[in-house]
C-alpha cells in the first residue's frame, strides 16, 4: 500500500512536469517576443510604408491586408457557417445525408492549409479568374475558416435548452420562427466567440494565402477587391527567409505586431464567453 | 414576417448545410484536374517511389519518395515527442490538477494553439537551430529534429484536448467504483479511466497526425528544406507540404512541375481523408461503448 501511494506520487509528479513543459514554451516564446518586439514598436512603424527594400520603414500595407482579408474572410464565412449549422442542428434529421454533411465538414477542417492554396490557386485564381487578389485569398481563407465556424455555432444552438424550441413550437411559432426568435438569440455569445477564434486563425494563416493574394512587396493600399496586398504572416516569412540583412529589431516588431492582432482577438472571445457563462440561467 | 422570406431563408439554410460537401468535392476536383496532367509524362509508380526530386533540371525528376519520407520522419518525431507530453499534461489536468489551477493550465494550452505557425517558424530559426545545432555540433540546426520538436508543441494542444475530453466523459461511476474497491487516485486513472478513454485518446493521437502532417509553414522555414532521402534526424530534410509551399511561387502555369505539386496535394488530401475518418471512426466507436 505505502508502494502505491510513492507510486502515485511519482506519476503526478510526472504528470505536472509534462504539463510544465508545455505551457512554459509558451510563456518564454511570449516573452522573447515582447522583449524584442516592442523597443522597435513606433506610430511611424505601424503607420508608414516599408522603405529601403523593407529594411526600413513601416508594415502598415501588410497589417492593412491582413485586416482587408479577416474582414473579407468574415464577409464569406460567418453568414455560410451559421446557417450551416442551423441547418445541421434545427433541421437536418438522422439521415445519411446529415451524416455526409458532418464527414465533409471533418475532412474540411483536416485538409492542409497549403492544399487550400493549391485550391484557391486553381479554382479561384485560375479558373475563375480572379488572379492573385482580394477576392480569391478572402474566399480560399473562408473556406478554411468554415468548419470551425459550423462547429462553434453548433455548439452554441445544441447549447439551448430543448425546451425554449418546445414553448415556442406550442405557441404556434414555425421553425424558422423558433429558431429567429428564440435559438438564436440565446445561442449569440457561443457564436460570437467560435467565429472570432475562427477568425484569429484565418488571419495568421500563411500558407492559404501565399499564392492567392500574398504580395512579396508592394507599398501601397489597395484600392479595389482584385488588388494584392501584403500580409502579416507573409510579411514575417519574407522578412526572415528572402531578404537577407533585415534587422532583427524590425523582424521581432513585425512578428509582435502580428502576435498582438490575434491574442486581441482571442482576449475578446474569452470575454465574451466568460461575460455571458455567468448570465446563463438555465 | 412574410412566408415567401421564410422560404427563401430555408432554402438558404439547406444550401448553407450542403456547402460542405461541395466545397469537399469541388477541392478534391480542382487537384485532380491540375495533378492528373502530370501522369500523362510521368508514371505513378516513378512518382511515388522516384528518389531523385529535380523538378528544373534536364530531363526534370519527379520523384516523391524523399518527400514523403521527410514527412514520415517529421511527423514520427513530432508524435513521439508529443504523445506522451500531451497524456500525461491531459491527466494532470483533467483529473490531478487543483481545480483552481485547471482553468489557468487550459487557457495556457489555449494560448499555445492561437500562436500562428509562422511566429513558430520564426522562433525556430532563431533560437531552437542554434540550440541543436550547439548540442549536436551540427553545421546547421535546421533539421529534421528541429521539425519535430516544433511541430510536437503544435500537435500538442489537439492531443491535449481530446483526450481531455474523452477522460471526463468517462462515467463517474466507474471511477468511483474502483476507488471504493481500495485502489489509489492513480492505480484508478491508468486501469480504469484510461482504458475507457482508449479510443478517444486513439482519436486524438490520429487528429495530432493529421495536424503534423499538414502542417507547412514552420516546417518550411526550419527543417532545412533539403529535398534527399533522409537518414536521420539530424539532417536536413523537406516535407510534401514544404515542398509546395517553396517551389509553387516560381513553377511556370501549366508546366509538368506545376502540375505534380498539385499532384502532391492530391496525395495530401488522401492521407488527411484517411486519418480523418480513422479519427471520426474513433471518436464515434468512444462514445457508441458509453
Amino acid at each position: 500500500m505505502r508502494d502505491s501511494r510513492r507510486y502515485e506520487r511519482v506519476a503526478f509528479g510526472v504528470m505536472a512536469a509534462a504539463t510544465g513543459i508545455i505551457i512554459a514554451p509558451v510563456l518564454i516564446i511570449l516573452f522573447i517576443v515582447l522583449w524584442y518586439g516592442v523597443p522597435g514598436l513606433s506610430l511611424e512603424f505601424l503607420t508608414a510604408m516599408p522603405r529601403d527594400g523593407m529594411r526600413a520603414g513601416g508594415i502598415f500595407p501588410a497589417i492593412v491586408g491582413t485586416l482587408v482579408l479577416t474582414i473579407g474572410t468574415a464577409i464569406f464565412s460567418i453568414p455560410l457557417g451559421i446557417l450551416a449549422a442551423i441547418y445541421l442542428n434545427e433541421y437536418a434529421g438522422k439521415n445519411w445525408m446529415t451524416r455526409l454533411v458532418e464527414i465533409s465538414i471533418i475532412n474540411l477542417a483536416g485538409i492542409p492549409s497549403i492544399v487550400y492554396g493549391l485550391f484557391g490557386l486553381g479554382l479561384f485564381v485560375t479558373f475563375l479568374g480572379f488572379g492573385a487578389s482580394i477576392l480569391a485569398g478572402s474566399l480560399t481563407l473562408a473556406i478554411m475558416t468554415l468548419p470551425v465556424i459550423i462547429t462553434a455555432t453548433r455548439e452554441a444552438l445544441s447549447s439551448v435548452p430543448q425546451q425554449f424550441r418546445e414553448v415556442s413550437f406550442s405557441l404556434g411559432a414555425s421553425r424558422w420562427q423558433t429558431v429567429r426568435g428564440v435559438v438564436l438569440p440565446n445561442a449569440i455569445p457561443g457564436i460570437l466567440t467560435g467565429t472570432i477564434l475562427g477568425l484569429s486563425r484565418a488571419a495568421g494563416e500563411t500558407a492559404p494565402i501565399l499564392f492567392t493574394v500574398a504580395a512579396f512587396y508592394l507599398p501601397r493600399l489597395p484600392e479595389s477587391v482584385f488588388d494584392q496586398v501584403m500580409a502579416l504572416p507573409y510579411h514575417i516569412y519574407v522578412l526572415s527567409t528572402q531578404v537577407p540583412n533585415v534587422s532583427m529589431k524590425i523582424q521581432y516588431s513585425t512578428v509582435l505586431v502580428l502576435v498582438g492582432m490575434v491574442f486581441i482577438m482571442n482576449i475578446i472571445a474569452a470575454y465574451i464567453r466568460s461575460k455571458f457563462r455567468k448570465r446563463k440561467t438555465w | 414576417m412574410s412566408r415567401k422570406f421564410e422560404y427563401f431563408i430555408e432554402k438558404a439554410i439547406f444550401l448553407s448545410g450542403a456547402a460542405s460537401i461541395v466545397f469537399v468535392a469541388l477541392i478534391f476536383i480542382f487537384l485532380l484536374k491540375e495533378g492528373l496532367s502530370l501522369f500523362s509524362e510521368v508514371n505513378v509508380f516513378s512518382f511515388l517511389f522516384g528518389t531523385n526530386w529535380y523538378p528544373i533540371s534536364d530531363p526534370p525528376q519527379f520523384g516523391i519518395l524523399p518527400l514523403i519520407l521527410g514527412s514520415l520522419f517529421v511527423t514520427f518525431g513530432a508524435i513521439v515527442i508529443a504523445v506522451p507530453l500531451g497524456l500525461g499534461a491531459a491527466i494532470y489536468t483533467a483529473e490531478v490538477a487543483p481545480k483552481s489551477i485547471r482553468g489557468i493550465l487550459k487557457s495556457g494550452i489555449e494560448l499555445l494553439a492561437a500562436i500562428p505557425s509562422i511566429v513558430l517558424g520564426f522562433i525556430g530559426i532563431i533560437f531552437l537551430g542554434p540550440v541543436l545545432k550547439n548540442i549536436f555540433q551540427l553545421q546547421s540546426g535546421l533539421t529534421a529534429l528541429a521539425g519535430s520538436i516544433m511541430l510536437a508543441f503544435m500537435a500538442m494542444p489537439t492531443i491535449v484536448s481530446i483526450i481531455e475530453d474523452a477522460i471526463v466523459s468517462v462515467p463517474k461511476s466507474y471511477k468511483e467504483g474502483s476507488l471504493a474497491l481500495g485502489a489509489t487516485h492513480w492505480q484508478t486513472i491508468y486501469r480504469v479511466i484510461l482504458p475507457a478513454a482508449a479510443s478517444g485518446i486513439l482519436a486524438a493521437i490520429m487528429l495530432g497526425i493529421g495536424r503534423v502532417i499538414g502542417e507547412t509553414m514552420a516546417v518550411l522555414m526550419i527543417t532545412g528544406n533539403a529535398a534527399i532521402m533522409p537518414t536521420s534526424f539530424l539532417q536536413p530534410v523537406r516535407t510534401l507540404t514544404a515542398t509546395i509551399a517553396a517551389e509553387m511561387g516560381e513553377a511556370v502555369s501549366g508546366s509538368s512541375h506545376y502540375y505534380s505539386l498539385f499532384a502532391i496535394g492530391i496525395i495530401l488530401f488522401i492521407i488527411s481523408f484517411i486519418i480523418n475518418v480513422l479519427a471520426d471512426i474513433f471518436m464515434h466507436r468512444g462514445k457508441a461503448n458509453r
